[in-house]
């Protein structure tokens, strides 16, 4: 069954197949043309890499461990059911590792003033941390909708020391604070470096973003070699932008015996309005810069979107998903609020770990492939955040 | 037949017989269907009944990531009544089939692509429309859309802005038709109290290397008959004033019959203002 097509990209920088590319406007364009070139520069310079790596090992707490969710295998009865534990990073997710690179770049580049946009909060927090860390100025575009539901992380960013402009335009969440970061940024490019939290957005950020999260993969890799004396059967993870799971699937993109599956917010339905799947419900389009498939109407206008989880709720992915996709090297598929709700409740009671509704998606979709594989298989879960900052959404859909 | 080689480059030509008169080119924006159709059709009249050279009429988009608070509320508007892409051109098509002044569309990509490159094109000069703007398709990424544009004899409008390099203003004027689009500053459209310090220097440059090829038209900001003369007089061959009309528009929506007289009024004084001597 295994379609063996050449899977990386080979394309002009910036496409991965037909997607990426970089439709901004002009006045992005010199800024993008800066960032890249130092992005070149520095992503192959020694000192730079080390001096990241080091901020990864003892400030975010890497390596992290592959940790083997021996209950939750037994519960399931198939598949060795392995989690890679980003949820353990400093933060609680695994955006510091972007935060950290795009940080210590930006300072590189003279820049002094960061902004950033954020969903759940999660990448905003890194954001604040990673600027603290450094001494630059951080502000924070979050959708004023996704404040009310994700509260905690809006106080830890402040208290942090970085600035929050609530997103009032639009459907006050994701999708618009990434145009009010855009829009700041056009009218200050000359002082402000724009930190972007996914793989998502123009030329360089899709490659620039999963270079900086593919240090999951590389661990995940090593580890599990280590542990099982084989490649995984499968790697899953969730996606929303796509970062984590990109960060895990790019070190196995070559192995064509393991099988990478992306799950996207199935929310409430498929219905136009309800989930925030665009591979699966949306169709080819541009946003926020890029080639890639979007959930939008039939006349081209992008559409709002709905999951429990704020991180997933995005209607674009990065476009090197799109390619994945298409291309038939990773597989991707759904899974509900109500499903993501139930994996949360299996790992935090079988295995006393508390997934973010983000990563529970994956979970989700685990336990299900785990059933269908044989026991002396392995799978590979990329836990991508813990989920303190969800309790108050949990409590209010699960019966006590 | 009349009608054919009026069809032709009617853009170039409009500014051509501007300058011979010494004028600059007013070129005025609205949103296509804000807040309604009716009112929309009405308003554009009154900007041509003002004096407006170049009616400049916006395709509501969801995400205008260009566009500052003023224009993004007025595609929110139009976009709540309805407004689609194909209603837009068919909008223009009315108007373009009573007026003759040159129609311009300023389009976001995404809302293009959906209905198709090449149909979007056709249809768009079926409804009179002579020129584009796509403020999210660079250079770089143009190739088909420009190639398509020619074939269907609509002038592909490039941006630039003030931080375009001198190689890229080469290939972007290479490539321009109809007039170049210069963002006259660091932002998103909107109206300001003051013209900025950039714009006057970027006007300069721009027409340093256009060499008169390619008339220049700046916006962004570009708000007041002041701003109007300053632009046209460092040189640049057209003002666009957008927001500060869709403001006009705004601020009438519990007496949208009002909006035409005003529009009328501003337009007047903005387009005095294009006159040289």
């Amino acid at each position: 069954m295994k379609n063996r097509v050449e899977s990386r990209p080979r394309s002009k920088p910036g496409k991965f197949g037909r997607y990426g590319g970089q439709y901004v406007p002009e006045t992005l364009m010199e800024p993008l043309r800066a960032l890249e070139e130092a992005y070149n520069k520095f992503s192959h310079d020694l000192s730079f890499k080390k001096e990241l790596a080091g901020w990864l090992d003892s400030f975010a707490g890497r390596p992290t461990p592959l940790y083997l969710a021996a209950n939750l295998t037994r519960h399931v009865g198939g598949a060795r059911i392995y989690l890679k534990r980003e949820d353990l990073l400093h933060g609680g997710a695994h955006k510091i590792n972007n935060t950290l690179g795009q940080a210590l770049l930006a300072k590189k580049m003279g820049k002094r003033r960061i902004i950033a946009e954020t969903g759940a909060g999660q990448h905003g927090v890194a954001t604040a941390m990673a600027c603290a860390a450094f001494g630059l100025r951080a502000e924070v575009y979050m959708g004023s909708e996704d404040m009310d539901r994700q509260k905690l992380n809006v106080y830890r960013m402040k208290m942090l020391g970085a600035r929050v402009h609530p997103v009032e335009s639009g459907s006050k969440t994701l999708k618009d604070a990434i145009n009010e970061a855009l829009r700041d940024w056009v009218t200050n490019v000359q002082d402000t470096y724009y930190l972007l939290g996914s793989v998502v957005g123009p030329h360089p950020y899709p490659t620039m973003v999963r270079d900086f999260q593919s240090v999951i993969g590389k661990e995940a890799r090593k580890q599990i070699l280590l542990q099982e004396g084989k490649l995984p059967k499968a790697v899953v993870a969730c996606v929303g932008g796509g970062s984590n799971s990109i960060g895990i699937f790019h070190s196995f993109l070559h192995d064509l015996d393991v099988d990478l599956f992306g799950v996207e917010a199935g929310g409430e339905s498929l219905l136009p309005g309800q989930n925030a799947a665009p591979l699966i419900a949306g169709r080819e389009g541009v946003l926020h810069g890029m080639m890639t498939y979007v959930l939008q109407d039939e006349v081209g206008q992008v559409q709002t979107t709905r999951s429990i989880s704020a991180g997933l709720d995005y209607p674009g992915v990065g476009p090197e998903h799109a390619f994945l996709m298409n291309a038939g090297r990773a597989r991707y598929a759904t899974v509900s609020d109500q499903e993501a709700l139930e994996a949360f409740k299996n790992l935090s009671q079988l295995e006393g770990i508390m997934p973010a509704l983000e990563s529970a998606h994956a979970i989700s979709y685990a336990m299900k492939l785990a059933k269908s594989l044989g026991t002396r298989d392995s799978i590979i879960v990329n836990l991508s955040g813990r989920g303190d900052k969800d309790v108050e959404i949990i409590a209010k859909h699960l019966p006590q | 037949m009349q009608s054919t080689s009026h069809s032709e480059d009617r853009i170039e030509a409009k500014f051509r017989e501007l300058q011979s008169h010494r004028e600059g080119a007013l070129i005025a924006y609205l949103t296509g269907g804000d807040p309604d159709p009716n009112a929309f059709l009405a308003n554009s009249t009154a900007l041509i009944e003002g004096g407006a050279d170049i009616v400049e009429v916006g395709i509501p988009f969801s995400d205008p990531i260009a566009d500052g608070p003023v224009i993004q509320a007025s595609s929110m508007r139009a976009l709540s009544q309805g407004a689609t892409p194909a209603g837009v051109l068919d909008l223009i098509g009315e108007l373009s089939s009573q007026c003759h002044v040159p129609f311009v569309v300023l389009s976001y990509y995404n809302p293009i692509l959906t209905m198709g490159l090449d149909r979007f094109l056709e249809k768009a000069r079926e409804s009179g429309v002579d020129g584009i703007v796509v403020p999210d398709l660079p250079v770089e990424e143009s190739y088909e859309f420009r190639t398509l544009a020619l074939k269907h004899n609509i002038d592909n409008i490039y941006l630039v802005a003030p931080n375009t390099s001198r190689t890229r203003l080469r290939t972007v004027l290479e490539k321009s038709k109809g007039f170049l689009y210069l963002v006259s500053l660091y932002g998103v459209t909107g109206p300001r109290d003051n013209l900025s310090p950039q714009a006057l220097k970027a006007v300069k440059k721009v027409k340093s290397l256009t060499k008169g090829k390619v008339p220049v038209s700046a916006g962004f900001g570009v708000s007041q008959p002041e701003h109007v003369s300053a632009i046209i007089r460092s040189g640049a061959d057209g003002a666009i004033v957008g927001s500060a009309l869709v403001n006009i528009v705004s601020q009438h929506l519990e007496s949208p019959n009002e909006a035409p007289h005003h529009l009328k009024s501003t337009v007047a004084k903005l387009k005095a203002s294009t006159r040289r001597s």
